[in-house]
């Protein structure tokens, strides 16, 4: 099962590499990263989803919290949390699709921001299950290219998503 | 300033070589009263460093010029992060506005260190260099000790700060935990007191720690035997009636017949690593594992673990010392006694012509009484000494145990000496090994460091050559020596005193001249070739199914 770990760094010059790097040396999964400011200056948010079972899992924690610029890391995978991830897809459209593929676009409360003479570029925002479901539906006229962020996690209610 | 930083922090002694990146702080030591070794070799000096660290327990420096001289130090640093030594290395840099041009000598240390230190430090910018040298020494000597490294470029050395060393350290990502958990430590009292057949492991991480004295009264107290592994050995002493010996692939019946019939291991600085547990799975499978250790990293790392405690091995074992009842291990000691806790040996040969490798070492530990500082080097000769040598006191065996680097003892014997200049220091080598920093010879005669080297002489890179006898159909695929050099010759040449020894009756009178030489003295012993190290368990076996000669493999 997918795990969703919420990691304070430094914001230090090889902090990604440190980070990264510990994954690969140690034969973590890694599934993705997300890095980005705070509100604290100084300090970056990582989200990491890991594809790892407990006891590899307290493993990964226990290596990252020994990384010198790892300040604080939470398991946030049992928290109540909202998870986004974007997703960009070029996706195959001759005009005579481009109507229904705007339909599912819509349907997905996604966006299509360019359309050249035989593609569209689709916008889409959620978690896991929405993201594969229309690229599900995608896939029928002949996806091009995708990109994705990795995914972004914050915790609901007034509980810190870094744990405080 | 960074001179400065060094004595602030009581840094006297720092090892290196020189180079273009590192001239500026070359020039300040020119007239510092912080006297610098310089090795012959940067590996040479980042073993030495290491050496000087292990017996001194203060932090090895070391300084290098970037490109070549920082790569040259990439195995040093390696050595020094597996076995948790405290260490501080400082390397020139090309000028920050080159960085990234692949200018003149230009090398990624910090890339390329990255999974090797503890952690490291790019020092762009001048004003953060008090904070870096402050945060670096503090990284290096607390929590679970090892190296740091800090990148410096040739354009920031220049610049004179105006010299404002921090007092106060703060680093949001590093709080070693040092006070054991109370409800652990008093689960781990129950556990002892209940215990019918318990063992005390323990590791490099008393001796590191200082809790030896504490080891010793839970163990005597307690009548709880004790094995040492590679790392811990000589934190406990080997003369006591409850030392098994050591554990693992090389270790004794006692050692390993114990650990798998026991019901509780009190596993102490150690990390269970597969030289010592043999095949996981099957390791110690009655046992409760009490595992106390400064880095939590390691408990649960290989091995399911009862009861962890992190903290400071010092501190945590004073507190189970103080407050643990012994149970009852009359019966499981009488049942210990009767394995063998000691390597077979026969101190005397057949034919006087022909010596046997450890026959040279029982020599060397009964004419220093186990009192001795032994470095050593990595292969047959290691575990020759390991097994023979019965070292008394802590901190005198320094070897290189997680990496297994050749080349390590003979510069790291010359570290320990100029730490501990009132100890004997002894090198035992192996042919292959000492002619991997054999240049440091220069450095010995140059200083004046009188540390005795007893090479195990087998013409054979004998590690390798055993395990191609036993797992590779005597297939002795390069490892055999046809040529090997003269080494008293070789010795003579530098400076030093060298003998060649092939008669066994020569053996003690050698090592007898040897001791009572002012300078260095290398003794060439030309052993049996055919020798091989027993017990044996093969990799991945349980360890007790241990192999007594070669006959069974
Ligand atoms: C730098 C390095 N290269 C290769 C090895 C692999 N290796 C382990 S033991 C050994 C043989 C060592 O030979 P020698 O120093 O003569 O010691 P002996 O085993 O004969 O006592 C080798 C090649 C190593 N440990 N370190």
């Amino acid at each position: 099962m997918k795990k969703i770990l919420a990691v304070l760094v430094e914001d230090k010059p090889g902090v990604l590499s440190r980070v990264a790097g510990l994954f690969s040396r140690r034969g973590f999964n890694i599934d993705s990263i997300a890095v980005g400011e705070t509100t604290e200056p100084g300090i970056s948010r990582m989200t990491i989803t890991v594809e790892e079972d407990s006891p590899t899992l307290e493993q990964v924690v226990k290596q990252l919290n020994k990384l010198i610029n790892v300040i604080k890391i939470s398991n946030i995978t049992e928290d109540p949390a909202v998870s986004r991830e974007l997703m960009l897809i070029k996706v195959q459209a001759e005009p005579q699709n481009r109507g229904e593929i705007q339909q599912i676009v819509e349907t997905f409360r996604g966006k299509t921001v360019d359309v050249s003479p035989d593609s569209m570029v689709i916008e889409v925002t959620g978690d896991d299950e929405k993201l594969e479901a229309i690229k599900l539906l995608l896939q029928y006229y002949g996806i091009k290219e995708i990109v994705r962020t990795g995914k972004i996690a914050m915790v609901r209610g007034s509980k810190n998503s870094a744990g405080n | 300033m960074i001179l400065k930083a060094f004595q602030e922090e009581g840094v006297t002694r720092v090892f290196g070589y020189p180079g273009g990146a590192i001239l500026n702080l070359y020039d300040s030591l020119y007239d510092s009263s912080i006297c610098h070794v310089l090795t012959r070799h940067e590996q040479g000096a980042v073993h030495a460093a290491d050496g000087y660290a292990r017996v001194s327990g203060k932090p090895g420096v070391v300084t290098a010029t970037s490109g070549p001289g920082a790569t040259n130090l990439v195995t040093g640093i390696a050595n020094a992060y597996m076995d948790s030594v405290p260490m501080v290395v400082i390397t020139g840099q090309v000028p920050t506005f080159l960085i990234g041009t692949d200018a003149f000598q230009e090398a990624d240390i910090t890339g390329i260190t990255l999974p090797i230190t503890k952690h490291n430090y790019l020092a762009k910018d001048v004003e953060e260099l008090p904070r870096i040298l402050k945060e670096a020494f503090h990284i290096a000597t607390t929590g679970r000790c090892g190296p740091v490294l800090i990148d410096l470029p040739k354009d920031v050395q220049a610049l004179e700060e105006k010299y404002n060393y921090p007092q106060e350290i703060d680093i949001a990502g590093y709080k070693p935990n040092v006070e054991g958990h109370p409800g652990q430590v008093n689960r781990a009292i129950k556990a002892i007191k209940n215990a019918k057949k318990p063992v005390i492991m323990a590791g490099g991480g008393v001796v590191r720690s200082g809790g030896y004295h504490e080891l010793q009264e839970i163990a005597t107290r307690g009548n709880i035997p004790v094995t040492l592994t590679l790392m811990g050995l000589g934190g406990f002493p080997a003369s006591n009636h409850l030392y098994l010996g050591m554990p693992g692939m090389h270790g004794t019946r006692a050692a390993n017949y114990a650990l798998m019939e026991a019901d509780l291991i009190i596993a102490v600085g150690v990390r269970f690593d597969d030289r010592v547990t043999g095949k996981l799975d099957a390791f110690a499978p009655r046992a409760k594992i009490i595992h106390i250790d400064i880095d939590p990293v390691e408990i649960g790392k290989n091995i399911a673990v009862d009861i962890p405690i992190v903290g400071d091995l010092k501190r945590v074992l004073q507190a189970l010392s103080r407050r643990f009842q012994p149970g009852d291990t009359a019966e499981w000691l009488d049942k210990v006694n009767q394995w063998d806790k000691k390597v077979d040996l026969n101190p005397e040969p057949v034919d006087n012509k022909v010596i046997k490798p450890q026959q040279v070492i029982n020599k060397i530990n009964e004419i220093t009484g186990g009192e001795a500082i032994i470095a050593t080097d990595v292969g047959q000769h290691q575990m020759w000494t390991a097994q023979h040598y019965r070292f008394e006191k802590p901190r005198s065996f320094v070897s290189s145990g997680g990496l297994g680097t050749m080349g390590f003892g003979f510069p790291a014997a010359l570290g320990a000496k100029l730490a501990r200049p009132e100890e004997t220091v002894f090198c035992i080598a192996g042919d292959g090994s000492f002619q991997m920093n054999i240049q440091e010879l220069s450095t010995a005669v140059y200083y004046g460091i009188p540390v005795k080297v007893a090479i195990i002489n087998n013409s054979c890179l004998g590690m390798v050559r055993q395990w191609q006898e036993l797992f590779y159909n005597r297939r002795y695929s390069y490892s055999t020596f046809e040529y090997g050099p003269d080494f008293a010759r070789i010795a003579e040449a530098f400076g030093a005193k060298g003998m060649k020894v092939d008669q066994f009756d020569q053996v003690e009178e050698t090592i007898k001249t040897a001791m009572q030489e002012e300078g260095p003295v290398i003794m060439d012993f030309r052993v049996d070739s055919t020798e091989n190290v027993f017990p044996m368990v093969a990799p991945n076996q349980p360890i007790n199914n241990l192999m007594m000669d070669g006959s069974d493999v």
